[in-house]
């Protein structure tokens, strides 16, 4: 056995190796098919290459529809969630009450659930109240489990914020509005920022809660889904694909630099 | 050994205000019976202070003591649940802090990390309303009063604690407060600051004139900065005075062991040993190392005893003496007789410096 820097035994390399391979590899061939000559199956190697598909897919008004779409869901459902989970994660941060950690938990929860079990629970109780399924029902699913993520961000920050700060503040004659728009919102603001994005990724390509909770409305990850089925032009899926991949990863890249070395942003300078 | 018949005074227990201060001068902040209880814990319990304007106030005690509680009250953070606390002249009691003239110093600074320091100074004037290059005048002049000029563009996280801690006083003093109220003000800092620190405090409090009232468990950070003190116990007051006051008459047990350490004789010991009876402090300090045989002097006692410990601290030895059944702490001078463990001395100290405490 050797203990220096590199020294990671040969073959614990090569399992690594093969994991990360294991893991990407189905993503390199979206990204790979996306761009083959071959509309009806995946051949591999692909025959040949070409760009066709993406101004086919950029023509193809269905796919716009989907887009803008899951674009509303995501961007209405992240507001709500930024709101909701805010106050939340305020009255657990801040205060203390009988119940605290159990409320705690239950709004950690959804994001536990298995999201057959979130979509089932949602389906059935929309029908018990009678709400018809629609744009809102859809949103209202997906405010689910953004909520969690906003709420998780914004109570580990409230944590690290002194209390000492707010009060600072009102000694200083800001009142409870001025402290929170001048103290506790640039505090948390990065916090919400990562936290929001977060939650538009994971709303942008949502496909169980969804497919629950959704009437005649075709997000585009469901479009995909049902695109799978069809035999032709089947790149154009592979095009879509590659821009949902791009459009989430970008966000989550964002909120992990936003909170990246926060401690030196909310703690108390040190 | 032989008894003297010297009358001591009792210290009258009513020793509210200082020589300093006189009675007349105006009341900066009062309290009447105030307790703050949270459920059972008595945190403040029915306290009685009186600060008077351009009083540098010290709130002494150990922690838990309530000490902190009461700045807080003073700050509008805490509601009393009984009693009254009166601002020059106004009642406080549900004014919240925002509206109170007094501006607080937190023990952890509290400067707002997403603020450079000039803004961090400016707040209660941005608050105000006052225009960005007016507030940012006052706040630059208000960081050279605390010789920060340097730092003003810095971000918190950039200054040390003895820097954050200028820029927190600036902060509060900027509001032109009637009271500053500082929460352990130089808890953080190492010890060579803290001594600049509390030098500085107090030249500058001079310098405005303004009422400060400040927090500390460091009987000598209250003691040398201190016009007077409250020394807190339990979440009662158990003696206002002088530093001098509370240092030289104790009166009770707890202000006499808190404050400095003290001997306690009790009265079986002054009959054992010849002491007017009574409950006494006594100052380590006080007490001398004779030779041998030498002469009574008027109004002292004189006792022999065995050394059990002697420890050196450069400018004295520390030393304890068992003497017929109790133990002496002393604290002798590097001249004159030396101690020397397991050996007999002979202790001898005045009359006048032994202070009757309340049996308590």
């Amino acid at each position: 056995m050797r203990f220096n820097r590199s020294g990671a035994p040969r073959r614990l390399k090569l399992a690594a190796i093969a994991g990360l391979l294991f893991l990407h590899l189905p993503l390199v061939l979206i990204f790979l098919y996306a761009f083959t000559t071959e509309e009806k199956s995946y051949q591999f190697p692909p025959p040949g290459y070409t760009l066709k598909w993406f101004s086919v897919a950029w023509e193809r008004q269905d796919i716009w529809d989907a887009f803008m779409l899951s674009l509303k869901i995501a961007c209405i459902a992240t507001g709500a969630a930024i709101v909701l989970g805010t106050l939340a994660a305020a009255a657990v941060a801040r205060t203390r009450f009988f119940g605290r950690e159990a409320l705690s938990l239950l709004i950690i929860l959804p994001i536990a659930l298995p999201g057959v079990v979130t979509g089932i629970a949602l389906r059935s109780a929309f029908d018990i109240a009678s709400i018809p399924f629609s744009f809102w029902t859809i949103v209202l699913g997906h405010a689910t489990f953004c909520v969690v993520v906003v709420y998780n961000n914004a109570v580990a920050r409230l944590r690290r914020t002194s209390p000492s700060l707010l009060e600072a503040s009102l000694d200083l004659g800001a009142n409870s509005f001025q402290t929170f728009r001048h103290v506790l919102l640039p505090n948390l603001a990065t916090a919400l920022l990562a936290g929001g994005m977060l939650a538009f990724a994971l709303s942008f390509d949502e496909v169980i809660v969804t497919t629950f909770t959704a009437g005649q409305q075709e997000t585009l990850p469901i479009w995909m889904l049902s695109e799978l089925v069809r035999p032709r032009q089947r790149p154009v899926t592979n095009v879509v694909a590659v821009f949902v991949v791009i459009i989430t990863f970008l966000p989550i890249l964002m909120a992990y630099y936003f909170t990246r070395g926060s401690e030196t942003i909310a703690g108390q300078g040190k | 050994m032989q008894q003297k018949t010297v009358f001591i005074s009792m210290p009258e227990t009513t020793r509210q205000v200082s020589p300093s201060r006189e009675a007349s001068s105006p009341v900066a902040v009062s309290l009447a019976g105030v307790s703050r209880h949270f459920d059972a814990v008595k945190a403040v319990d029915k306290v009685d202070l009186t600060v008077h304007e351009g009083e540098f106030f010290g709130m002494l005690g150990p922690s838990g003591s309530g000490k902190t509680t009461c700045l807080r009250l003073v700050a509008g953070f805490e509601q009393p649940t009984a009693g009254n606390i009166i601002i020059f002249g106004e009642r406080v009691d549900g004014v919240p802090p925002y509206r109170r003239s007094v501006n607080t110093v937190f023990q952890d600074y509290a400067l707002f990390p997403h603020m450079n320091v000039v803004d961090n100074v400016a707040y209660g004037l941005m608050i105000r309303g006052v225009g960005k290059k007016e507030r940012r005048r006052q706040a630059e002049e208000m960081l050279e009063l605390v010789r920060l000029s340097e730092f003003v563009h810095r971000e918190p996280g950039q200054l040390s604690g003895g820097q954050r801690q200028r820029v927190a006083l600036a902060r509060a003093l900027i509001n032109r407060p009637k009271v500053l109220l500082l929460d352990e003000p130089l808890g953080a800092l190492d010890l060579k600051l803290r001594e600049q620190m509390q030098v500085e405090l107090k030249s500058l409090q001079r310098e405005l004139g303004i009422t400060f009232v400040f927090v500390t468990h460091d009987q000598g950070e209250a003691l040398s900065m201190s016009d007077r003190v409250a020394v807190f116990n339990e979440g009662r007051v158990v003696q206002v005075g002088s530093p001098v006051d509370i240092y030289e008459r104790p009166e009770t047990r707890f202000v006499a062991d808190f404050v400095g350490s003290s001997n306690i004789l009790e009265p079986a010991f002054c009959e054992r040993i010849g002491a007017p009876s009574g409950l006494w402090s006594l100052r380590p300090e006080k007490i001398r190392l004779v030779p041998e045989g030498l002469t009574d002097e008027a109004d002292t006692i004189t006792v022999t005893g065995e050394v059990r410990h002697v420890q050196y601290q450069g400018a004295t030895r520390r030393c304890v003496l068992a003497v017929k059944g109790a133990e002496l702490a002393l604290a002798v001078p590097a001249v004159g007789v030396e101690p020397v463990v397991g050996r007999m001395a002979h202790a001898r100290w005045h009359l006048d410096d032994m202070h009757g405490m309340k049996h308590v």
